[in-house]
């Protein structure tokens, strides 16, 4: 098991270096001076020649990309050219509501998609089912921001219950930090869970067929016991997958959300920073984000052992 | 050669021609029994006119909308809607409605121009990849870089360097989606290629395009076709959220996204600005992804009984 994680540790390696060359190249293809267009049309050759010298642009590219990857290895991106402090700090700073956004969210798409695709899988074509399955693909069609605004207009705009946007520190005062919470974890939450749940029923509906749950049933155990303890283990392999891929896609679902609900987190800061080509954030966020979606990827894969005994690792 | 054509063709069973009152005449044995499950499905059946209206909406623009989406009127700031703003009107005094017909445009062009473009570069990648083994790890290598983003943020930071414009959209999101074909192209060419038919073409002397052509990648369209739904519906879903950000599309071009993010700090006085626009915007999205559901199902014999 342990050397099976180190393994996949050390496969990581590769793929960051793909996302690295990815993010770098796109950062470098962009037309013209980097140091022009990051500077305006006022700058000076003087202060053209400093940021071109300060962002190590002078080197040759392959240069330039070891130089910037082996930093980046070491979480350092750099400065931000607009903030005036390190990337990573600015990071550091944005992380706290991007991380809990994402977490109230997954916990809420959980709750609300697990019961439903597993009701909608045991009632099968019935129009429970039906129902449920309109709502979860409409939880898959909605833009995210149009159902945020739609929630900010009943209770914030007509209701007057919750406010429109805005982030209160939880440690500041942790019941108006729910009061702003409510509504984006409920516009990202609901979104997650629409494609969750359309998931938890086909995983369902498949072992649902499966040999040992005729037995089980014909042995006569009551359905609860079949549902749970039989079927809904052996389903939730992909349905945990799918757990760890929203649970990264969340972060991308943040740039939305933040934005729309003002929150000050990684993602509004991400778009703040392509918005005014701020490349060290730009490049240090995506490269954060994609390296914590790989890593959620591995924790989901090392779960995989706690669900399913069978699964066994580096035992080949 | 001409009568084994002729004994090929005497199995098939013709294509409705005379309407859709002739469907029950497409038995199961015929290769067109899809298209009979697939109009018998209401979701699809719905989805189908609803789509052919916008794409009419879109085509016509210039003919239905009342006025220039982008005409300025100070005077009429804000107007609820009413029988000479059916939509409103927004901060500026533009028709809403003008406006929305006018984003039906941007939605469909990049919805279809970027199913296209992923549908190609996926193909290409996932058939090479999947034909040649050895070209197999570095492709997907690239395509698994790829896909360690959010879509959203790959596009986001495509759009940082090129700019907003939207070819360079349709040219992002070709890329964001790209992967997600090639893995299942590459998938089905892996299986395609242990079959005898491919051994036999290739004894026969066939070259490995044509194998590709004719054998594989001609046994990949159903799942295609249906995966291709979906990237419409994606596509479109990110071009908005794109022009949300403000990341997208020029701000001078009216699209569904960038009338939404207009409208948002005007929801106190005026909610009709952001809830026309993004109820299109749902509709469409929900009437492409409920045809994607059709297809898969119509196409994949396995689903049928679900």
């Amino acid at each position: 098991m342990i050397a099976y994680i180190v393994r996949r540790l050390l496969l990581l390696i590769p793929v960051l270096l793909i996302v690295g060359v990815v993010v770098f190249t796109l950062m470098h293809l962009t037309p013209g001076d980097p140091a022009s267009v990051m500077l305006g049309r006022e700058a000076t050759p003087e202060q053209k020649d400093a940021l071109r010298e300060r962002l190590g642009l002078n080197e040759p590219i392959p240069v330039q990309f070891v130089n910037w990857f082996g930093s980046a290895l070491r979480l350092d991106f750099g400065d931000s050219l607009f903030i005036g402090k390190p990337v990573t700090q600015a990071l550091l700073d944005r992380a706290e509501p991007t991380g809990l956004l994402a977490l109230y969210s997954i916990t809420l798409a959980v709750l609300i998609a697990i019961p439903a695709g597993v009701i909608a899988a045991v009632r099968a074509n019935s129009p429970l089912d039906r129902l449920l399955m309109v709502v979860s693909i409409s939880g898959v069609a909605i833009p995210s921001f149009f159902f945020g605004i739609l929630l900010i207009l009943l209770f914030a705009v007509v209701l007057g219950w919750l406010p429109s946007g805005g982030y209160v520190d939880i440690g500041d005062d942790p019941v108006e930090h729910f009061r702003y919470m409510l509504l984006p974890t409920l516009t990202l939450g609901f979104s997650a869970a629409g494609l969750l749940a359309r998931l938890v029923r086909s995983a369902m509906l498949d072992v649902l067929n499966e040999d040992y749950v005729r037995t089980a049933y014909s042995k006569g155990l009551v359905e609860r016991h079949v549902v749970i303890g039989h079927a809904f283990r052996n389903a939730m392999i992909p349905v945990l997958t799918v757990i760890g891929i929203s649970l990264a896609g969340m972060l991308g679902g943040a740039v939305v959300i933040e934005t729309v609900f003002n929150i000050p987190g990684l993602g509004r800061l991400l778009v703040q920073s392509v918005t005014r080509r701020d490349i060290p954030v730009v490049q240090g966020a995506v490269m954060t984000v994609a390296a914590i979606e790989v890593l959620v990827m591995l924790l989901i894969d090392v779960l995989y052992v706690f669900v399913d005994p069978r699964i066994r690792y580096g035992a080949d | 050669m001409a009568l084994t054509e002729t004994m090929a063709g005497a199995g098939r069973v013709a294509p409705p021609r005379r309407g859709l009152w002739r469907l029950a005449a497409i038995t199961p044995a015929s290769p067109y029994y899809w298209v009979r499950l697939l109009l018998q499905n209401p979701a699809v059946v719905v989805s189908l006119v609803f789509l052919l209206v916008i794409l009419l909406m879109a085509l016509l623009a210039p003919v239905i909308a009342p006025v220039d989406p982008t005409f300025v009127d100070p005077g009429d700031r804000l107007e609820p809607p009413s029988s000479t703003f059916w939509f409103g009107s927004d901060d500026l005094g533009r028709d809403v409605f003008s406006r929305v017909v006018y984003g039906a445009r941007i939605s469909l062009l990049v919805g279809i121009t970027v199913m296209v473009g992923a549908m190609v570069l996926g193909s290409l990648i996932g058939l090479v990849a999947g034909y040649y083994p050895r070209a197999d790890t570095l492709l997907m290598r690239i395509m698994d870089g790829l896909e360690a983003f959010p879509s959203i943020l790959l596009a986001l930071t495509i759009m940082a360097t090129l700019g907003p414009a939207v070819e360079n959209v349709i040219v992002a999101l070709s890329v964001v989606y790209t992967p997600n074909i090639a893995r299942l192209v590459r998938g089905t060419t892996l299986m395609n290629r242990q079959q005898t038919y491919v051994e036999s073409a290739r004894a026969i002397g066939m070259r490995d395009f044509a194998i590709m052509r004719r054998y594989i990648f001609a046994n990949s369209l159903s799942p295609l076709i249906v995966q291709g739904t979906f990237v419409v519906a994606f596509a479109i879903l990110t071009e908005a959220s794109l022009s949300f950000l403000g990341a997208g599309v020029p701000p001078e071009i009216p699209t569904w996204g960038s009338i939404v993010s207009g409208g948002q700090p005007r929801l106190q006085q005026a909610w009709w600005i952001s809830v026309f626009a993004g109820a299109f915007l749902f509709a469409t999205v929900l009437a492409t992804n409920l045809i994607g559901d059709g297809l898969r199902d119509a196409l994949d014999p396995r689903s049928r009984k679900r």
